[in-house]
């Protein structure tokens, strides 16, 4: 990844929060979800501030960062899409759904589109398993979706 | 307001229990009858379900339309909108209840929010389109006491779910509330607190079955200047979702039931690890922490008994690994989450190498009303190793999808068939999956056994922390073994061999055979690999992550030799095994298949029977979709 030099306000941001607790390393799972709200991702120049604030090795952060399936090093899309792979969406037809978003998108698991619309995710359970199979497409809870249905619901967001 | 003495906090309870008085009396009432604001009724209450479920199918604009149409007519003094918690009836979502008469609407939408105020409220007419209908009589029925999926059901732990306000502390003390805390901290020693819960029988509803007031007792006993209380809310398991309830519906059972907790094994210091995936959850928890310190209920001498309690939230970040006790303490203390090697148990040496009694969610649920009903009352329900009922989130290839609570000793087929209303669309029943990845998948020959502890675990499965998955004829048992392993792979952490590297080679070998290019001996490899897996692996994770494999192994061995020696898949799910072909007598050559096919794999004249290239079909089913003459088939 390039060594892409941080926005000013961003680094700001990440300082207050790193501040904010106390520069401990025992909070660094607390800092790093609030440092992510700041872009979305935690870009490599990002983990690097945090680790040089909190005085830790940058391999100890890159190493949360990458252990922990809620932290992200790619920046999501303007509609993140995030199917369901909970067992109950599983048995009612998810991996067909989730087969379709990538084929109608171009674009596998964990990746955006080019144009930095859609981005897809996998993701374990959003406990609405009457509505089985599920997709959240940013806060948007789609229930009881089929593979014919995907093509609609992209073009209508589009 | 701030709650000094036990007097304050009947005094509480007392003014509030005017507004549940109305709801536990509809609850009891057995006289059908409707009633509205029109013919003399002269208080109301409308609930409705603020669960995730729910939420995602907009019950919250449900309860904004009847408040504005309430405030419209001048009525909003005469009825109270309160949103709760989890009904548990998530298939006929969103669901609205109508007080006193206790009127039980289902599939609500926002535009039914007009015909509820005017015919119900005021005119004392049902809506009867938005009755459940009995699948059986093809009555509707009105009261949710009298559906078939609430008859068989008995709420301990979900007993304020959907009753009372989870963001209200004095619907809680109506309901003996923080009573079992007070009476705990100013008339009861620890000791007693401790032989009380062990008395009940209670064991850990995480999934590892160890009785609670044992654990808390080793706690107590290590001796450490600060010791933790730490709530395991990090709910893992894909298709499960009851600690998520509880915690919504009623958080306040689980900041009374972590403060019990800390008095018992000499605590000051609680922690709530919550999986960041579940911000209704973390808001309703936050409020309540919030609302019990406001009120003196956290905090400094609690009561005036001497003893402080307070309670902070961790954020999990999705690693089911986490749920292990020991991986979730290093992740709370910021590191990856691994576990360790026990003993040293957290209960010596856990958060920060203090002494840490870690409990989950509904293992916390039960323990204040363990203590104000006693434990003798808790151990009558139950079977006689394993006390009290569970917490199951009843999900797949079943009518009632729902969460459900139940007497430990019920049977899957109790549930199956009679709270969760039998198999959707009148297919067959093929298994039931308990125990998450972890747990294994029962059969039809299982159905009797009674659900508890000792019985699952016998049988190859276990109890896990509560999810319970239908599976029906349509479903394949090897693809279902794969996507677990899928799983457990994906949540490895990596650090001890067995589990990284074993579970990969499982995960290929049933690759290999839903990919139609197994052998018989792979299954062979699959049994003996599994095997060693389970008795070689680190913690939980590994030790159980070849169950799928192994129960349905077990199962449905002919299945899996079907993959392998005739290449077939009977459920048509492994891709690599099916053929579609177009039946040239049924096809009208209407083009649409055509049409939609991904891959340019049809081809054919309009009007003329349509035929599929093989070489170039992906095998995507969307052919067969489109069709709308069933010309299309799989083999």
């Amino acid at each position: 990844m390039p060594d892409t030099k941080l926005p000013c306000d961003v680094a700001e941001k990440v300082n207050a929060i790193c501040q904010a607790y106390g520069d401990n390393p025992g909070e660094l799972i607390n800092i790093l979800h609030e440092a992510q709200h700041v872009m979305g991702y935690l870009p490599e120049e990002m983990q690097r501030m945090i680790a040089r604030r909190l005085g830790i090795p940058v391999s100890k952060v890159y190493g949360v960062v990458t252990f922990y399936a809620f932290f992200t090093m790619t920046a999501k899309g303007k509609y993140p899409i995030s199917v369901c792979m909970g067992t109950a969406c599983y048995v009612r037809g998810s991996e067909k759904l989730l087969e379709e978003f990538k084929r109608v998108l171009g674009i596998d698991v964990g990746e955006t589109t080019p144009d930095g619309k859609f981005s897809l995710d996998c993701l374990r359970c959003v406990g609405a398993c009457g509505l089985a199979p599920v997709v959240m497409i940013g806060d948007k809870v789609y229930g009881r979706l089929q593979p014919v249905d995907v093509k609609r619901i992209l073009e209508e967001l589009d | 307001m701030k709650v000094l003495t036990i007097e304050d906090l009947k005094a509480v309870r007392t003014a509030a229990a005017k507004k549940l008085f109305l709801r536990e009396e509809s609850d009891k009432s057995t006289d059908g009858h409707s009633s509205g604001l029109d013919a003399g009724t002269s208080h109301m209450q409308v609930l409705i379900c603020g669960g995730t479920g729910c939420k995602a199918s907009s019950s919250h604009l449900i309860c904004d339309k009847i408040k504005e149409l309430l405030e419209d007519r001048g009525l909003s003094d005469k009825v109270d909108v309160i949103t709760t918690g989890c009904f548990g009836f998530c298939e006929k979502g969103p669901v609205v209840k109508i007080i006193p008469d206790n009127t039980f609407y289902t599939q609500v939408t926002p535009d039914d929010a007009h015909d509820i105020v005017n015919e119900h409220i005021i005119g004392g007419r049902r809506v009867e389109r938005l009755l459940y209908v009995d699948p059986k009589t093809g009555q509707s029925v009105s009261d949710s006491k009298h559906i078939d999926f609430y008859r068989k059901q008995k709420r301990v732990a979900l007993r304020n779910c959907g009753f009372i306000d989870p963001e209200n502390i004095e619907e809680y003390i109506a309901r003996d509330g923080y009573f079992a805390l007070a009476t705990s901290i100013l008339q009861k020693t620890p000791d007693d607190v401790i032989e009380e819960v062990k008395r009940s029988g209670l064991r850990g509803r995480g999934g590892g079955g160890f009785p609670t007031g044992v654990k808390w007792g080793f706690a107590r006993k290590s001796v450490s200047d600060i010791k933790y209380v730490v709530c395991n809310a990090d709910e893992g398991d894909p298709g499960a979702f009851m600690d998520r309830s509880i915690m919504e519906g009623d958080p306040h059972s689980i900041v009374e039931a972590m403060a019990i907790c800390g008095y018992s094994i000499g605590s000051s210091k609680g922690l709530v690890y919550i999986r960041a995936e579940y911000p209704l959850a973390i808001h309703r928890l936050k409020t309540a922490i919030g609302q019990a310190r406001e009120w003196g209920l956290l905090g400094d001498n609690i009561l005036g008994s001497g003893f402080n309690f307070d309670i902070e939230i961790r954020y999990g970040a999705g690693a089911f690994v986490c749920g292990e006790e020991t991986a979730l303490i290093h992740s709370m203390e910021g590191k990856r989450g691994e576990p360790t090697m026990k003993p040293p148990f957290p209960a010596e040496s856990g958060y920060l190498g203090k002494p840490t009694n870690v409990n989950n969610v509904e293992t916390f649920a039960n323990i204040p009303v363990i203590l104000t009903r006693g434990a003798d009352w808790f151990a009558s329900i139950g079977t006689e190793k394993s006390k009290g009922t569970k917490v199951f989130a009843l999900a797949g290839k079943i009518n009632n999808v729902g969460l459900i609570e139940v007497p430990m000793g019920t049977t899957l087929r109790e549930v199956i068939y009679e709270i969760g209303g039998g198999i959707k669309g009148g297919k067959k029943f093929k298994a039931v999956q308990t125990g998450g990845p972890s747990g294994g998948c029962l059969t039809e020959k299982h159905l009797d056994i009674p659900i508890d502890f000792d019985s699952l675990l016998a049988e190859g499965s276990m109890m896990g922390s509560g999810g319970m998955i239908v599976m029906d004829e349509d479903d394949c048992m090897v693809s279902v073994a794969r996507f677990y392993l899928d799983f457990t792979v994906e949540e490895s952490c990596g650090k001890c061999t067995p589990c990284r590297i074993g579970n990969k080679r499982l995960l290929e070998t049933l690759d290999k055979i839903t990919g139609g290019r197994g052998t018989e001996e792979d299954l062979k490899t699959l049994s003996v690999l599994g095997k060693v897996i389970k008795d070689t692996a680190l913690c939980g994770l590994g030790q159980t992550s070849p169950n799928p494999v192994l129960s349905t192994l077990n199962n449905f061995y002919d299945e899996y030799l079907e993959h392998v020696r005739d290449h077939k898949c009977r459920a048509k799910q492994c891709k690599a095994l099916l053929t579609y072909s177009i039946n040239p007598s049924l096809c009208i050559g209407c083009h649409l298949c055509a049409k939609n096919c991904p891959a340019d794999a049809i081809i054919g004249d309009v009007r003329k029977p349509h035929i599929i290239n093989p070489n170039n079909c992906i095998r995507c089913g969307m052919c067969m979709a489109r069709c709308k003459f069933k010309a299309i088939s799989v083999n």
